[in-house]
């Protein structure tokens, strides 16, 4: 995929634990006029709009309809994707390769804070053989680290770094929402949520919403940000059941890294990518993410951590912006890594901008314990 | 860069008021299966999966995630839409710009609901508003129903003619074997039946029922090699203005006067009513199967219950509506607009069995769902 | 084992009950407090075409603009449309069922240019029509929520 393509704005909020001054619509609002202003349009020059939303955080039944008028979406063809921020993104850049559209802004919305995370998450358990053993993403989550380190002797020191490293990043990201200076020692000593998963392995809960515009190649042409070109994209689902996966494996992840490098013509991941946005709700799913990835091989996500590899300062800087672990948004988190890689593109990222960006990698999960994935490569 | 794309399989259930004897899972596969075998295609052929439902109404999160074993979605690039009562329109548009951004040559989308699982107005409910609207509204029947009686008042139309409608859908219901309701009804029928929310009563309205459809969607290479005839979609609308239930235009569907005005446009359609030879609508209620006509532009205002009684919308007229039998007569809510497509579909390859209509060169299946929100797509059986 | 049809189908019940915070924003808590603490109906007029809604929203869609000036609409309106719903359904917001009979009606304020949903207090179909007058009534302990401050709309006689 040449130059087809191209992200020419983004919008992001400061992500908070309770925004209680905002409705949905308030802050798909704010994005949609942050990422117009960034893109130096205005939502005349918008044709079709995808928003991304969740039925059961949002406690309704058609989320996105609360947010038609903020979106701008009145009198434009606009649909909803309900999964990860990356698959609405993904619809979006379907619709302008399809030559229907010109302009396509996605906007994500989520409120952790207005529903119960436990029983929402819960609720995408199967009913009658799952729900009730009172599994939801923490418990769920548990079990695929308790997997994942015991099949691959990875050790919780070594997931530790990964909160380590992106709350320390955080703090060069105004948007983000837990900056802090931590030590491997703070995370290994902080309460336990569900063995081997501590509470500074986990991501705080968020409200925030985020918006990216994309545009044709002609399009982009006229607009005043240094365009960043989609060179590939890629998605893929693994079996529902937990009890049906190795919970320690990455087959999605796979597939899914592997459909975005053949398009973008990527044949070794570490010579052509410079900087890294994982979706890592928790320490140790970085490190499966980045073997997924191939950055390195399938068990090998924590000596490469352990490694430095993937400081600011590394080879191949993962989570510049603090991560989902600094800001989770719900459904929003995988279109704020698509934002903040398209910044490091752009040399836009402020402070936690990484030298000599060319090609950076975005990425999102569905569903729970990485059941899906969502791959994008952006560059210059 | 972008390629034509066409409908080249379709399978639905069995619909019915309750399907007890499956999982929501196994319903879907059970519609998968019917495309796949429609197509002549195996589970390997599919590149991608496109799902949607209404999420409150079975109470499962994630439900693409969820259906992977029943859509065949295991390893393959799955994505799921939901926009309401248009998600299964919404479907088999998304299917659409999958392949026509020709990032995908061979997709799948399914749309399906069980609707036996939850209390569906309670469901219907939570679509609206929680602080402003929810504790008053009460469902979708009073909103058609208003929506009725101002086209009644204005144009002198009678219950009686709403009658005609249901009579219709369900005679052309009976010939279906997938339709959830199908013995024949007589106007008197319609007009004893219990009054629900004036006009509308109970034969006046859709049913809730369960059941799945899917559709297979390729590129036009892909498409030509799979089946003899594809259905090829010409072009696709949307509009989705409101926010609040109280913003709609009641008695007049504006949002449908404007998708189709843009399909048209984008298709070259200029007399829709000479050039289009098959509708299949998303029509809630009997009473919307005449003015929505009229929204459509397919006559003036005021002129559907002439064209109703002249006989031009049933199976054998000029222009048939709803020959499958329609809404009136299933309607599994999430997989109710990808039948609509997949019926239209049907019409153009000449393979809608008993309820094949003649010489069907183009047809137009709607959505309707949400804060009175339209799609429409409009097929014909050679590409363009 | 011989694996034929179930004697019987099974059906997993579950009776959810989810709890949810939703926030009005900074324009819904603005109307709310005035609606409890003043018995005052605010409107939020666009800047752009001029257009008073109620209840109060930040945007204005077909303008894209954000909604700025607050002006009082009355605590009487015309109703636009209304329904006396009989049958009986699961209100989401309790679990059980919704009490009827009730009306359900759009009441454009005077000086609004949106209609608000509520109900009203007659049941009768025959006392009931489009276009007629009506004024609110308001609880005695109001607590900022559309639903309970005001208790209904009643007909105001001509
Ligand atoms: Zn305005």
């Amino acid at each position: 995929m040449l130059d087809e393509v191209a992200i020419v704005g983004v919008g992001q909020t400061k992500y908070e634990r309770r925004k209680i001054g905002e409705t949905f619509a308030d802050l798909v609002f704010e994005v949609t006029n942050k990422a117009l202003e960034d893109a130096g349009i205005t939502i005349r020059d918008i044709d079709n709009v995808v928003t991304v939303s969740n039925d059961f955080q949002d406690g309704r039944t058609i989320s996105s309809m609360a947010v038609m008028d903020a979106c701008g979406a009145f009198g434009k063809n606009v649909s909803t994707v309900e999964g990860d921020g990356t698959l609405g993104a993904l619809y979006g850049l379907m619709r302008v390769l399809s030559g229907a559209f010109e302009t396509t802004l996605v906007v994500a919305h989520c409120k952790c804070s207005e529903g119960d995370q436990d029983l929402i998450w819960n609720s995408a358990f199967d009913p009658v053989y799952y729900r009730r053993l009172g599994l939801e993403a923490v418990s769920a989550s548990a079990l695929q680290a308790r997997r994942y380190m015991d099949k691959y002797g990875v050790t919780g020191e070594q997931c530790a770094l990964v909160p380590v490293k992106n709350h320390r990043n955080a703090r060069a990201n105004p948007w983000a929402q837990e900056a802090m200076d931590l030590t491997v020692e703070e995370v290994m000593r902080s309460p336990v949520l569900a063995s081997p998963l501590k509470m500074l392995d986990a991501a705080p809960l968020s409200d925030g919403a985020c918006a990216v515009i994309f545009a044709n190649r002609w399009k982009a042409g006229r607009m005043t940000t240094k365009p960043v070109w989609v060179r590939g994209v890629g998605h893929c689902a693994d079996a529902y059941y937990l009890g049906d996966r190795d919970l320690a494996g990455v087959d999605s992840l796979t597939g899914a890294a592997k459909r975005a490098y053949g398009l973008a013509g990527i044949v070794d991941p570490r010579k052509e990518i410079d900087v890294v946005e994982v979706f890592e709700a928790f320490g140790y799913q970085e490190l499966m993410w980045l073997e997924g990835l191939g950055f390195c091989d399938p068990g090998q996500g924590g000596v490469f951590t352990a490694g430095g590899n993937t400081l600011m300062d590394g080879p191949w800087p993962v989570n510049p912006s603090g991560g989902v672990l600094s800001a989770h948004p719900g459904l929003v988190a995988g279109l704020v890594r698509i934002a903040e890689a398209c910044l490091q593109v752009r040399g836009d990222a402020g402070a936690r901008q990484v030298d000599g960006v060319r090609t950076a990698l975005a990425h999102g999960t569905n569903g729970l314990c990485g059941q899906g994935h969502c791959v994008w490569v952006l560059g210059g | 860069m972008a390629q034509r794309v066409a409908v080249v399989g379709f399978g639905q259930t069995h619909h019915k008021s309750n399907r007890g004897d499956v999982t929501g899972i196994e319903l879907i596969n059970e519609a998968v299966r019917r495309a796949l075998e429609d197509a002549e295609l195996g589970p390997g052929d599919i590149d991608a999966v496109v799902i949607g439902n209404m999420d409150h109404f079975e109470n499962i999160n994630l439900a693409d995630m969820w259906g992977v074993e029943g859509t065949g979605g295991y390893l393959k690039p799955v994505m799921k839409l939901t926009t309401g009562g248009t998600t299964g329109t919404t479907v088999a548009i998304a299917g659409y710009y999958h392949v026509a951004s020709s990032l995908f040559d061979v997709v799948l989308a399914v749309g399906w609901e069980k609707n036996s699982e939850s209390d569906t107005t309670g469901g219907t409910i939570t679509a609206f508003d929680p602080v402003w609207e929810r504790f008053s509204f009460p469902g979708a029947l009073p909103g058609l129903a208003l929506d009725a009686v101002v086209y009644m008042q204005k144009y002198g139309v009678t219950e009686k003619d709403g009658a005609r409608v249901a009579v219709r859908d369900r005679a052309n219901a009976a010939r279906n074997p997938y339709a959830h309701l199908r013995d024949p009804i007589t106007v008197d029928d319609v007009l004893r039946s219990p009054m629900l929310s004036y006009p509308i009563k109970l034969l006046d309205i859709c049913p809730r029922s369960d059941g799945a459809a899917a559709l297979i969607l390729a590129g036009e290479e892909k498409a030509r090699k799979i089946c003899r005839q594809p259905a090829w979609i010409w072009s696709v609308s949307v509009c989705h203005n409101y926010t609040y239930t109280s913003d709609v235009n009641f008695g007049y569907l504006d949002t449908l006067e404007q998708a189709c005005r843009e399909t048209y446009k984008k298709a070259g359609i200029k007399d829709p009513g000479k050039e289009i030879d098959v509708i299949e609508m998303y029509q809630p209620c009997s009473f919307a199967g005449l003015s929505w006509l009229e929204a459509m532009g397919f006559c003036g205002p005021g002129e559907a219950p002439g064209l109703l009684w002249d006989g031009a919308t049933d199976a054998g007229g000029d222009l048939p509506v709803n020959p499958s039998g329609g809404v009136l007569n299933a309607n599994p809510i999430g997989a109710t607009g990808t039948i609509r497509v997949g019926e239209v579909a049907r019409q153009i390859q000449g393979r809608a069995g008993a309820c094949q209509v003649p010489e069907v060169k183009t047809g137009l299946a709607t959505g309707f769902g949400g804060c009175y929100w339209s799609d429409v797509l409009l097929l014909g059986n050679r590409p363009r | 084992m011989s694996l034929k049809a179930p004697p019987e189908l099974i059906v997993f019940q579950q009776m959810a009950d989810v709890p949810y915070n939703w926030s009005l924003g900074r324009e819904g808590s603005l109307f709310l407090i005035a609606l409890r603490d003043e018995k005052k109906f605010l409107g939020i007029k666009c800047p752009s075409c001029g257009k008073v809604y109620v209840p109060p929203r930040k945007v204005c869609g077909p303008c894209f603009t954000a909604n700025s000036q607050w002006v009082e609409v009355g605590d009487e309106g015309v109703v636009t449309a209304f329904s006396v719903v009989n049958y009986r359904f699961t209100d989401p917001a309790t679990g059980l069922p919704r009490e009827v009979p009730y009306t359900f009606a759009f009441v454009r304020l005077d000086g609004a240019d949106t209609k608000l949903c509520h109900k009203l207090a007659e049941t009768d179909p025959a006392r009931l029509k489009v276009g007629m007058r009506v004024k609110a009534v308001f609880a005695e302990q109001r607590t900022g929520n559309i639903e309970k401050d005001v208790i209904h709309f009643r007909a105001v006689q001509a």
